[in-house]
């Protein structure tokens, strides 16, 4: 799984806030395949030079008030904002997908699961859109075995905004079956229109490594790689 | 100055957490047709014109209280005696 050595290696930020606990697996994923992770905390105020920022799954702060609602105003979630928008990649996992839809990065709300239970298990989700920088890797369609373990995972938008998120391709990723959690027309990530930030509820990372499972969830972080690589190799504008 | 601030799932949401105490509560007993859990925050300001009180709330829910897409909020004001 290691990268070759004549490939530059695109350097991804991996943010940890006080309650996340995923970051460690993030951390590790990215490096095995083939990226530079960056642990950056989350009162820094600036990001260091990365192509791409990981929002990582956990119960920032708690998951007081709202789970993200906290979080999305730690200090370094500026600094997250200025690279989006300035075209850098962003992927929030679990707690991270419900901080980017806090900070209004994506559209949509993640509500409690409609059992109330935390559900954690292996889910198979569809790929809707294999040409975003998080997808590249997968096949239009293809089902990718991933687990999730949350209990805030439902994902709700109201009819217009469904309806607006499927006019425009958006749904990234589609639990195949009965939803885990309730998320509404089955939506496991979205995508923001530009197409360079992304939230899914399914961790990757914890899918990365056969000893314990499925390796599907390399598929997603090894699209980000490739995409953060291609960024890195773009000549600056001057 | 102190105010509550009544943060509710907006009407339309499912709301598994009153669901479920609605189950709790007929489990009881209790003849019941619906709960819906909301949150209260209790916030202490300074003494102040009411005004700018009300409208610096406002915002607080708009900003963090309470989520526009899915929850609604009601803001009481209540002046120190």
């Amino acid at each position: 799984m290691s990268a070759s050595v004549c490939e530059p290696q695109p350097r991804v930020a991996v943010v940890t806030f006080p309650g996340s606990n995923d970051d460690g697996d993030a951390v590790l994923a990215l490096a095995a395949l083939g990226a530079e992770p960056v642990a950056v905390w989350h009162a820094e105020h600036e990001l260091p030079d990365v192509q791409a920022v990981v929002l990582p799954g956990g119960f920032s702060y708690g998951d007081y008030l709202r789970a993200g609602a906290l979080a999305h105003l730690a200090p370094v979630m500026k600094a997250v904002r200025a690279l989006a928008a300035d075209g850098g990649l962003v992927l929030g996992i679990c707690n991270g997908f419900q901080i980017l839809c806090e900070a209004g990065l994506l559209p949509g709300a993640l509500r409690a699961n409609h059992s109330l239970s935390f559900v954690c298990r292996d889910v198979a989700v569809r790929v809707e859109r294999a040409d975003t920088p998080f997808t590249r890797r997968c096949g239009e369609s293809q089902s990718l075995r991933i687990p999730v373990k949350h209990g805030e995972g439902c994902f709700f938008a109201d009819a217009a905004l469904v309806a607006e998120l499927e006019a425009s391709s958006q749904v990234v990723l589609r639990y195949e079956g009965e939803s885990p959690n309730g998320s509404i027309a089955g939506i496991a990530s979205i995508a923001n229109a530009d197409g360079n930030i992304m939230g899914l509820m399914p961790h990757p990372e914890h899918a990365v490594d056969p000893l314990v499972g499925s390796t599907d969830g390399a598929f997603i972080l090894g699209s980000l790689i490739d995409a953060a690589r291609e960024s890195l190799a773009e000549p600056v504008a001057v | 100055m102190r105010a509550t601030v009544l943060v509710r799932p907006k009407p339309g949401i499912l709301d598994p957490q009153g669901e479920a105490v609605l189950g709790s509560l007929r489990q009881l007993g209790f003849a019941v047709d619906d709960v819906r859990v909301g949150r209260v925050v209790d916030v202490e300001l300074g003494n102040g014109d009411r005004e700018h009180a009300q409208a610096e709330l406002e915002r607080m829910c708009k900003q963090l209280l309470a989520n526009p897409l899915i929850e609604s909020y009601e803001i009481e004001l209540v002046e120190d005696a």
